[in-house]
């Protein structure tokens, strides 16, 4: 067993892993607070990543407008998204919500090529290229910025829902509507909160993403990836989801370097599948997930 | 003439449930049929041979997503199961036939409900997890299915066929005579798509059926009445998985090859939208929304072609028909959850009860 090579794909998977749950979080925050589920997170992220490459490589713009004009936009498109979608679909069944973000997908998908050009651009973070050596790891600075940016708002997320007064509003929303709103929240603001943070994180993730791929439509496949990490970490769950994104960035990485050379490659996007089937069948609700009872 | 319903008074529960609920209903379903058999005659002494095969085509391809759309229908439009899995299971019919067909050499009416049946076999399988999880996680999971579905048939030779995994198919023979042009083609894939039709207006109003609603409409209650959920959900998935198997056969037969490409999720999206469109849990709604939805594309690169050019050249334009498809699409799906959730059959039960009382307001 080479030892060195393991380091190697686990530190990288780490990193990853990380980077996804920054996606992921967007996830979280929209399902825990609203039940709205999410199926174009992968489409916000590229709509991110486009607007910043616009600002930063068509109008040359310094590279902190392009990040803060990515995310005004990204807060404003959830918030008009929230007000003329979402909101007459309160009350729903699962599916209405569910098939209104995968149109929602369709567009962003049609649109955002349409609108920017289709043609890959590449935006650069700016730490340099120069891989860093800590002992057996080799890490890249632009997924150790990603990974330090995930970490931010995790901890930032945690903190703002354990302690904040906004934060446990939010949560008792997200645990009861109708009593949230006798107690004298205002729930639909909340809503609303809640889909501008998930945008906030998007623009950001769609930055590091971004400048880790080149900005083009494929970077909405990312979102593909959302699935797996929040279903083993549980939807709801923050917690979950930084653990999901680990497990499913080492299964990823290490599949890739153990599996790929038996079966021809391809691996790397197959396993977090599986290991989420095998999640489902056994712990639905996920990690962390909050099992939710029915009554008659 | 719009007050058919005078003077009939059903007086049995087997006169209310009919496949015919009106002695006119067996009229029109007659001309309709008559209509649809001399489709192929009358479009070409009308427009000429040529453009006929054109015309023809386009049918053809509204009748296989007919089979498709009513397939999905039945597992969320009457069982209330998300799939988002559904053009996986056509890939999977669509690769059994093929490599029946080519390494056996069997035809068609043996190949075709073999393909069903492996779908379906696979749909049951995917529809295992149905018992414990539902709504979005169920979403999730046929997701999942869907994306290692399409890496199983891409990576492995065996069932794909080698390099660009896909498998030349021969076209059907139906009694010693193949099947060569589109017009041949539609007989063959109208025989299907009828069949398709009443076997799933006679599936909804049996017991299965009203089984599929109750689980529907309150799963914990229909448990309580004595509906074996699991047994049920189970079914509703073989079905269905069926229906798509067999969708990707035709498509097979109908191409000639059997092509991964034409299974990818984007189809499945397709194949959603057509029922939610069309509307949920209504086989009219999935005819009407088998018809737009393929229509749509056509459409689409037909005014563009035409009134595009002038705002684009002509390499851009190629660039945007696609995108504005997919745009359209998406903005389509929206319009329809928001306004009218039960979509196009809602629309035109509308025009039809406004026509019915007329000129009264009700």
């Amino acid at each position: 067993m080479d030892w060195q090579f393991t380091f190697l794909l686990i530190g990288n998977g780490v990193l990853i892993g990380l980077m996804y749950s920054l996606i992921a979080l967007g996830f979280v925050i929209v399902y825990k607070a609203t039940d709205a589920i999410n199926f174009a997170q992968g489409e916000f992220v590229m709509l991110a990543a486009l607007l910043s490459a616009a600002m930063i490589v068509l109008m040359e713009l310094p590279f902190w407008i392009g990040v803060i004009v990515a995310v005004i936009g990204m807060v404003s498109f959830s918030f008009g998204l929230e007000r003329v979608v979402l909101r007459p679909l309160l009350g729903r069944p699962i599916v209405a919500v569910i098939m209104a973000t995968i149109g929602l997908a369709a567009i962003l998908r049609g649109l955002g090529p349409m609108i920017f050009g289709a043609e890959t651009r590449s935006i650069s973070l700016p730490v340099g290229d120069e891989p860093i050596y800590l002992g057996p790891f080799i890490l890249q600075p632009v997924q150790v910025t990603g990974a330090l940016v995930a970490l931010f708002f995790l901890g930032g997320f945690t903190w703002f829902f354990l302690k904040s007064r906004m934060g446990v509003a939010m949560r008792a929303v997200a645990d009861n509507q109708q009593v949230a709103q006798a107690m004298g929240i205002n729930v639909e603001r909340y809503f609303a909160l809640a889909w501008a943070m998930a945008g906030i994180v998007s623009a950001l993730g769609g930055v590091v993403w971004g400048a880790m791929l080149g900005v083009d439509v494929h970077v909405a496949l990312i979102g593909l990836k959302v699935f797996p990490v929040v279903i083993l970490g549980g939807l709801d769950s923050i917690v979950g989801a930084v653990v999901g994104g680990l497990i499913v960035g080492i299964v990823e990485n290490l599949a890739a370097g153990y599996l790929d050379p038996l079966v021809g490659g391809g691996t790397k996007d197959f396993a977090p599948y599986v290991l989420m089937i095998i999640a489902l069948m056994v712990r639905p609700y996920g990690i962390f997930g909050k099992r939710k009872i029915e009554r008659v | 003439m719009f007050h058919r319903e005078s003077g009939y008074f059903k007086t049995t529960y087997a006169a209310d449930g009919g496949l015919y609920p009106l002695p006119i209903a067996k009229w029109t379903v007659l001309c309709l049929l008559t209509l649809f058999v001399a489709l192929p005659v009358l479009t070409t002494s009308l427009l000429g041979a040529g453009s006929a095969e054109y015309y023809v085509s386009i049918v053809n391809l509204i009748l296989i997503a007919v089979v498709g759309a009513l397939g999905l229908n039945i597992l969320v439009g009457y069982t209330g199961q998300i799939s988002i899995g559904h053009a996986g299971f056509m890939s999977v019919g669509a690769y059994t036939a093929a490599n029946l067909a080519v390494k056996f050499d069997l035809p068609f009416w043996l190949t075709l409900p073999a393909g069903g049946l492996m779908a379906a076999a696979i749909g049951i399988i995917v529809g295992i997890p149905s018992l414990r999880i539902k709504g979005l996680y169920l979403a999730i999971a046929t997701l999942a299915a869907q994306l290692i579905i399409e890496w199983i048939i891409n990576h492995t030779p065996a069932i794909s066929g080698g390099s660009q995994a896909s498998i030349e198919v021969a076209r059907p023979t139906v009694f010693g005579y193949p099947l060569k042009t589109q017009r041949e083609l539609y007989y063959f894939l109208l025989f299907f798509a009828v069949l398709a039709i009443v076997g799933t207006l006679n599936l909804v109003r049996s017991r299965i059926g009203r089984a599929f609603v109750a689980i529907r409409d309150q799963d914990i209650a229909a448990e309580i009445i004595g509906i074996n959920i699991f047994r049920y959900k189970l079914t509703a998935f073989a079905i269905s998985s069926f229906y798509a198997g067999v969708t990707g056969v035709l498509y097979t037969y109908y191409l000639g090859i059997a092509n991964y490409e034409n299974f990818l999720i984007t189809t499945s999206i397709d194949y959603l939208a057509m029922i939610i469109i069309g509307g949920l849990g209504s086989v009219l709604g999935s005819i009407l929304g088998a018809v737009f939805v393929t229509l749509l594309p056509i459409v689409i690169r037909l005014t563009m072609e035409n009134f595009g050019t002038l705002l684009f050249t002509t390499a851009e334009l190629n660039n945007i028909i696609p995108a504005m498809r997919l745009g359209i699409f998406g903005l389509l799906i929206i319009v329809f959850l928001v306004l009218e959730p039960e979509g196009l059959n809602r629309l035109w039960r509308n025009i039809r009860n406004y026509f019915r009382v007329w000129p009264f307001s009700y």
